[in-house]
């Protein structure tokens, strides 16, 4: 009770949350009706590419709070974190691949396709149980937690901090990236999966799974933004903020740095391995692309460009960022890398504190 | 490739194209041996150059004569000295003469694999591209056992004429695959008047192996023991042949004696084979080491003078590659000297593109690595968006200079490869400047100082300002310098530099951070690790059973192999 008390408390006590989670509930509403219910000759109708659009942003939007939540509050820079996104991503893939079912192109009950274009004759181990959607969400959590917690455990106890741990989680993603290129690790090597035909029985292409998919992903967003603001403006949020500002006095003053850090890593993980699988049924493809080391700086881009340390600041930044990536690619495709570099460089060099920091009055909760 | 042209030029020109081609395109490589062959043939009767239609007279009366006939043909065509006699008599030992049905032209064929559709034609005077021509539309000129029996032995009885020392080994290398009697009294003779010791080395392990049938079983153990330390594929399948045994159990060989001297033969030949594997396993783990540690050097030197993780580094690399490129396309007369001239142009260039880094961006950024490396990481996508709108993004061709291409062959299991040595050289040259530079000179004193003690140097009179943008100027211009190195062992893209960028911070942190030593052996042991693992777990797999490795290495040692000691250690 008191528990809920506090969380209302804090979500509603400061504006910003307000504004965001009501922006939030409007979207998450609004499209959908716009979509499904306003007929295609009105105006006021958005049409399904523009519902895949947002869905995606706002799977970008959970997997930069997540990024902040360690990098802002807790000093943590990972370069790795588009690793547990992709494999939530994949994931959630091989239960898709799995509801494929005899569709397929070799029309095989059990094997996916590229398994029978491999001459596989079984479905390998780690392929067991991916035709439950239960199973498939436990994974989604599980296996980005499992390598967050041993590689972080690994890491923090022996006091690998800074730009350390920042380029060895980068080589921790090189290495998924080789390993997931590989065909015989049984993940579709090269291509991914692709092709996916329906989630829990609704088709895929549809409209209404499509809205649907962007109302989970908005209240998704929501809920986590929820628990990282609970996290942040609790006890154990001003311990970690601690940890940012002066690790060693913080670790002389009885506090388990180690402990807290971890913790925070995996649950971070977590949240970016279910923005994964949302990611994953929205655009319809996971491939190993998804784990170059350049995905995961740019998710720290998004972060730096909304402003780290509020939350708020990075899912806004994730959204714009990949807005305007949207954008130029469509339009300027030659000219997107000079933008995004000039971001970086112009971000980094005279907006320290993002665009949030040009707002004093919602950047004064550091 | 005009090879008339080629043949008008002195012969060490025409060689040169030669080894470079070889270099590059490995796969056209029996086709530039038989050219090479046939140029060598030119030289010999040079004097004699009989004018091309008289020989193409000749070559067309392959067309409807009998097999008898064709021997005299093939004798007449030898007699003309003509340059392309010999490519003409291969191409019909082998099949692929063949004659067009329409106006009963002859044409060699590059190649009649079955699944071409049409065949490449080539002319039999000049050996230049003839077009092409559907299977149906040509004719082969048949030969039968007898016919190429004689073909193989008169052209072999050509080539090892040739006073080409190259050639008669290469001559006596291939008979030796297929020993028949001609052939071996035809080595006999040569072995009489031969002086030169490789050739000779050759006749000797083919008349050995010709030996190996011989009914006295004492001539056959003096073959066995004259075999046993011969490293060719070709002696070792023999031998181990010999211990074999046929349908009923019983020996192939049955002198006891020859088969335990063959035992001990292919023991042998097992164990040198051994030798030089393990030899050329470390010297490719080195080549791959050096290459490693002269990417990370650059890295090491600003991240411990400055504390800056700079993630542009790869792309200076690509700029150094590019700026290799640049350096050829202006002076395409001297591509031997364009690699030379290359390392100093893209050592200024990329140390100016440094200092401009430096001094823009990322002296704002001092005292915040993490904002450093995305500001660098800004810079990297630019400079790449940068090469793709001047050199577009397709892959930019690099000549590879004549002495640094071909190999350094020491026997028949072990080579070298020059580019390989000459990487490893330069590493080492790089390494030496760079220890000079920095104990040697006020500059690099004045680096060792600002990276010990910023403050503490400062007082003392040193402008830290200035020598952070040398030190990164410096850093920025030997990742230039090894991008040279690398146009010589990889494809000049825009992607350059990614690729190597993980890599090479895996070298750094390994080695330990600022410590050139460290670099220079973490690269070196990551290279040969590598290099040991790839046999067994395949390229990819290796590579990341070695990132694995070097993560859980920084968790016993978190700063490395050598860690920098001292006050400034501890603040970093």
């Amino acid at each position: 009770m008191k528990i809920r008390q506090q969380a209302l408390s804090v979500l509603f006590a400061d504006r910003a949350s307000l504004g965001f989670l009501a922006l939030l509930a409007a979207v998450g509403v609004l499209v959908p009706i716009l979509n499904v219910a306003v007929p295609e000759s009105s105006p006021l109708h958005l049409s399904t590419y523009v519902v895949g659009l947002i869905g995606k942003y706002f799977c970008y939007a959970i997997l930069a709070i997540a990024v902040d939540l360690i990098w802002g509050f807790c000093g943590i820079l990972s370069l790795g974190h588009a690793a547990f996104f992709a494999l939530g991503g994949y994931a959630m893939g091989m239960y898709l691949m799995r509801q494929i079912g005899t569709r397929g192109v070799y029309g095989h009950p059990v094997l996916p396709d590229f398994m029978v274009f491999l001459n596989w004759d079984a479905l390998p181990w780690f392929w067991y149980g991916f035709d439950q959607f239960w199973f498939a969400i436990v994974m989604v959590a599980l296996v980005p937690a499992a390598l967050a917690f041993v590689f972080g455990w690994l890491a923090f106890r022996s006091r690998v901090t800074g730009v350390y741990f920042s380029i060895m989680t980068q080589a921790l993603s090189y290495a998924l990236l080789l390993a997931f290129f590989r065909n015989d690790m049984g993940f579709g090597g090269n291509n991914g999966f692709t092709d996916f035909k329906d989630l829990l029985g609704f088709d895929l292409q549809s409209d209404v799974t499509r809205s649907a998919l962007l109302l989970a992903t908005a209240v998704t967003l929501a809920v986590s933004y929820g628990a990282c603001r609970m996290i942040v403006t609790s006890r154990a949020g001003r311990v970690i903020r601690s940890i940012r500002d002066a690790e060693s006095r913080t670790r002389f003053l009885g506090y388990s740095v180690e402990s807290y850090k971890l913790w925070l890593f995996v649950f971070s993980a977590v949240m970016a391995g279910v923005a994964g699988a949302l990611y994953v049924p929205q655009v319809g493809i996971i491939n190993p692309s998804e784990f170059e080391p350049i995905n995961s700086i740019e998710v720290v881009i998004w972060v730096a460009v909304g402003g780290r340390g509020t939350l708020f600041g990075a899912a806004a930044g994730a959204i714009l960022v990949n807005y305007l990536k949207t954008f130029f690619t469509g339009a300027l495709p030659e000219v997107w890398l000079y933008v995004l570099g000039a971001i970086f460089v112009g971000v980094t060099v005279f907006l320290p504190r993002g665009l949030v920091g040009l707002v004093p009055a919602l950047s004064r909760d550091r | 490739m005009c090879v008339r042209e080629l043949l008008t030029n002195k012969g060490s020109d025409f060689r040169r194209v030669l080894s470079v081609r070889e270099v590059r395109y490995g796969e056209w490589r029996p086709l530039w041996l038989l050219l090479a062959v046939c140029f060598v043939g030119l030289q010999v009767s040079a004097h004699a150059q009989t004018d091309d239609d008289g020989f193409r007279a000749v070559v067309s009366e392959f067309g409807d004569a009998n097999f008898r006939e064709k021997e005299a043909i093939a004798e007449r065509l030898l007699d003309t000295g003509h340059a392309s006699a010999r490519a003409v008599l291969t191409a019909l030992l082998e099949g692929r003469f063949f004659v067009r049905d329409q106006d009963q032209q002859p044409f060699i064929v590059e190649s009649t694999d079955e699944d071409l559709s049409a065949f490449a034609l080539v002319d039999v005077v000049s050996l230049e591209s003839a077009g092409s021509a559907e299977p149906d539309q040509l004719s082969r000129v048949i030969t039968n056992n007898r016919l190429r029996r004689f073909l193989r032995i008169t052209i072999a009885r050509f080539a090892l004429s040739s006073p080409e020392v190259d050639v008669r080994v290469d001559a006596v290398k291939q008979m030796l695959r297929s020993l028949d009697e001609a052939s071996i009294e035809l080595l006999r003779e040569r072995a009489a008047e031969e002086t030169e010791s490789s050739v000779l080395y050759e006749i000797d392990t083919a008349l050995a192996l010709a030996d190996l049938d011989e009914d006295e079983a004492g001539a056959r153990l003096a073959a066995v023991n004259t075999l046993s330390d011969r490293l060719s594929p070709d002696v070792y399948n023999r031998l181990s042949a010999l211990l074999e045994r046929d349908e009923d159990g019983n020996f192939v060989e049955a002198d006891e004696d020859v088969r335990l001297a063959a035992t001990e033969g292919v023991r042998r030949i097992d164990s040198a084979r051994d030798f030089y594997s393990v030899i050329e396993t470390i010297f490719f783990g080195l080549s791959l080491g050096s290459v490693l540690a002269l990417v990370a050097i650059g890295l090491t030197i600003t991240f411990g003078v400055m504390g800056v993780i700079n993630l542009a580094h790869g792309e200076l690399l690509m700029l150094g590659a590019y700026t290799t490129y640049v350096v050829q396309l202006a002076m395409p007369e001297y591509i031997d000297l364009s690699i030379l001239v290359a390392i100093p142009v893209a050592f200024v260039v990329t140390g100016l593109v440094g200092v401009l880094i430096e001094r823009t961006i990322i002296r704002f950024l001092y005292g915040r690595p993490l904002e450093t490396l995305l500001a660098t990481f800004g810079v990297s996508l630019v400079l790449q968006q940068f090469v793709r709108t001047v050199f577009t993004a397709n892959n930019r061709p690099v000549v590879t200079p004549t002495w640094m291409s071909g190999t350094l062959q020491f026997n028949e299991a072990f080579s070298l490869t020059y580019n390989r040595l000459y990487t490893i050289l330069f590493t080492l040259i790089v390494f030496a400047i760079l220890l000079t530079v920095l104990k040697r000179t006020r500059i690099g004193l004045e680096m060792r100082a600002v990276s010990q003690n910023r403050l503490m140097a400062r007082a003392m009179g040193v402008r830290s300002e200035w020598v952070d943008a040398m030190t990164f100027g410096l850093g920025a211009g030997i990742a230039g310098m090894a991008g040279v190195a690398l146009t010589q062992l990889t494809n000049v893209g825009p992607n350059l530099g990614q690729s190597y960028i993980v890599d090479s911070f895996m070298v750094v942190v390994f080695g330990g951070v600022g410590n050139i030593w460290g670099t220079l052996i973490g690269g070196m042991s990551l290279g040969i690790v590598n290099k040991v693992l790839e046999p067994f777990a395949g390229a990819v797999l290796g590579k990341i059973f070695v990132l694995v490795a070097v993560i859980l290495f920084i968790q016993r040692f978190p700063r490395g192999l050598f860690p920098q000691t001292g006050r400034a250690a501890e603040d970093s």
